[in-house]
């Protein structure tokens, strides 16, 4: 009724707006291609190979210092026995061994950091929700060799990156492979995949494995809680779903009597 | 029972705070949905008020440690993580709720003669609520919170003269640091929250004093029976409270999907780059504020000067206070007004949209370009409204709401 005209000016108006803005949401994109992460929270085994691999290869220099020892232990349905012996090589001030309670610190020093590598190794706690989960797949995969950088490798993913391909064993050595694409009329080098130069101890469906259940555990570890937190987001919209019935039966009720 | 509540009105007016603010409060028979969005403002400060003073239990209002301990709270603290999402969830429910009630104002021209005060009450609510919003958003002590502020903040500074030295008080520090945290705690839990609730009281003691508006823009005061009850209006309670209650529910449903499944508001709520501690040396390579406030920035960034363009942005706002002596029009709702002012508040709303998406944008020469556009049709809104309305061709408004 009184409504209707509003809605036959507002469709064709926001038409021309989509029309308008179509080209500029396409223009927006200039960052590197970034593959699908093939994340699954609920798959515990995957996440318990990711927190092995993270224990093995990133845990030393990487703190994850907003993170317990025993929480993984919990969530990952593991011994904190086992965690213990995968992830604690560390003790205290006093000798006494890391506890499993206490937050997962590394004992390299910013200052040794930035004389090794250039710049302050990052903690990894929040690092799949900062960049996001595709970014952790699609960066660990991304290492080549390149000469003119000091550890001899650079990443296409983060050019110029401080940190060496410490995954090169199991990964092996690649080469970029660029192509050419014309944007308008400016040629544009664009990166095609890579080329293996060397092999590593995992074939490359394996490596993409290994890679996958690392970022699942740093998903998790990024936020420790979702599923929790979804497992008891359906029972709160069930609980709110049935309360709606009740709600709306006692407003019928009620304004039966309103004309 | 009824001797305790009678010992109690001899010494408070308990049953007339009652009665006149909701059993015999009688409001238009006629609300539609656009009604729910009051009352979900109220509950979502209620919200915002209950989630706060768990969080500042465990929150560390430090530079060394504010970081650390929001990521204590979501992972150490027992429900820590839901207090905290359901807090910067109700930041954005916040917003999205007082846009739509501020909507509902335009449409039915609720800020018009005698609501004047309502609307003013009203726009110092939202004026409030950006402070805390603003200041609550450098407390998690990311990366996007620390420029964000800064950016915010160093715009006082294209004021002429004081601009510089009032920069330097308001951060109390030459950059942002631990003092102006530690401030920004004290206002966004004490200060701010103090005048919004007492803003609030006086919105709502405005409107009772008035009474409600309606989708006919009809007053209901005008036809009443001869007990002097307005023969289209119904008792508040218990008739709108049981409303209300399923506009909450309905309200709690979208809330609890976006608390509990995307908490993150796909970057919008809680930004990724504000999973990153800040780092005064290390600039995020793209600030966008949070998306409340884009459609201003928007506007910021559409104006080269940039003393013109915080002019422009802080106009932007204050232009929204004079809307009940900017329209001109005698008739209140949309229903009885003319096309012109249906295309015009069209306009005015895909502008503010499309602003707001606009400044989450790169700079790119088209995007300021499309920003010049959208900021002069948002301006453009005020300026029609005021010219067309004195004699806007109306239709006829009936006498007793329609239903």
């Amino acid at each position: 009724m009184k409504n209707n005209t509003m809605k036959n000016l507002l469709i064709p108006v926001l038409m021309a707006v989509a029309v308008i803005l179509a080209p500029a949401i396409a223009a927006a994109s200039g960052h590197a291609h970034l593959d699908k992460a093939p994340i699954d929270i609920s798959d515990k085994e995957s996440l318990r190979r990711g927190a092995k691999a993270f224990a093995d290869y990133c845990y030393s220099c990487h703190a994850a210092s907003f993170m317990r020892f025993n929480r993984i232990a919990k969530d990952l349905e593991m011994d904190e026995q086992d965690v213990r012996e995968m992830m604690i090589h560390t003790r205290g001030k006093k000798g006494d061994p890391t506890k499993i309670g206490e937050l997962m610190k590394v004992s390299m020093t910013k200052d040794y950091a930035k004389n090794a590598f250039g710049t302050a190794v990052p903690d990894l706690s929040l690092e799949a929700r900062a960049r996001g989960a595709d970014w952790v797949y699609t960066y660990l995969r991304s290492f080549y060799v390149d000469p003119y950088r000091p550890t001899g490798m650079n990443n296409t993913v983060f050019p110029d990156v401080g940190m060496p391909n410490v995954l090169w064993r199991l990964q092996g050595l690649q080469e970029p492979v660029y192509k050419t694409v014309m944007h308008g009329d400016v040629e544009v080098e664009e990166l095609e995949g890579f080329k293996q130069i060397q092999l590593g101890s995992l074939s490359g469906e394996d490596y993409d494995k290994f890679v996958a259940d690392l970022t699942n555990f740093m998903v998790y570890l990024s936020e420790p809680v979702q599923s929790e937190r979804r497992s008891l987001g359906w029972k709160v919209l069930l609980f709110l779903v049935i309360f709606f019935g009740f709600a709306y039966a006692l407003k019928k009720e009620y304004w039966k009597d309103v004309h | 029972m009824g001797k305790l509540i009678g010992w109690i009105d001899d010494r408070f007016p308990l049953t007339k705070l009652w009665n006149e603010h909701l059993a015999e409060y009688y409001a238009p028979k006629n609300f539609n949905f656009w009604y729910f969005f009051g009352s979900l403002a109220l509950m979502v400060l209620v919200i915002q008020i209950l989630s706060g003073i768990f969080l500042t239990m465990h929150y560390k209002p430090d530079a060394a440690t504010a970081f650390a301990s929001v990521e204590y709270i979501m992972r150490d603290v027992p429900y820590g993580w839901l207090i905290r999402y359901i807090h910067s969830t109700g930041a954005t429910a916040f917003f999205i709720v007082v846009y739509l009630h501020m909507l509902r104002g335009l449409m039915y021209g609720s800020y018009k003669k005698p609501r004047e005060l309502i609307w003013l009450f009203g726009m110092f609510i939202y004026l409030a609520l950006m402070a805390e919003a603003f200041m609550g958003y450098l407390l998690p002590w990311g990366q996007m919170s620390y420029w964000g502020a800064q950016v915010i903040i160093s715009l006082f500074s294209a004021i002429p003269v004081i601009g510089d030295d009032l920069t330097l008080w308001i951060r109390g520090d030459f950059v942002i640091g631990d003092a102006t945290l530690n401030r920004f705690f004290a206002l966004h839990v004490i200060a701010i929250p103090f005048v919004l609730v007492f803003l609030v009281i006086a919105h709502i003691m405005a409107l009772h004093e008035v009474g409600s508006n309606n989708p006919d823009g009809v007053e209901i005061k005008k036809n009443k029976d001869a007990n002097g009850i307005p023969l289209d209006g119904i008792p508040f309670h218990p008739y709108y409270t049981v409303k209300d209650i399923v506009g909450v529910v309905v309200f709690l449903f979208f809330f609890s999907t976006i608390l509990f499944y995307f908490p993150d508001g796909g970057g919008y709520m809680l930004e990724h780059a504000n999973f990153i501690a800040s780092d005064p040396l290390k600039t995020p390579e793209h600030i966008a504020p949070v998306w409340y406030f884009t459609p201003f920035y928007a506007i910021l960034r559409a104006v080269p000067d940039k003393l013109l363009g915080v002019g422009a942005m802080g106009a932007a706002i204050v232009l929204l206070f004079f809307m009940p002596w900017i329209d001109r029009c005698n008739v209140k709702s949309i229903r009885y007004r003319s096309v012109i002012y249906k295309a015009n508040l069209v306009v005015f709303c895909i502008s503010f949209v499309v602003l707001g998406w606009l400044a989450m944008q790169p700079v790119t020469e088209f995007i300021t370009f499309l920003s010049r556009v959208f900021s002069f049709l948002y301006f453009a809104f005020f300026v029609v409204l005021f010219i067309t309305s004195k004699n806007e061709k109306t239709l006829p408004v009936p006498d007793r709401v329609t239903s």
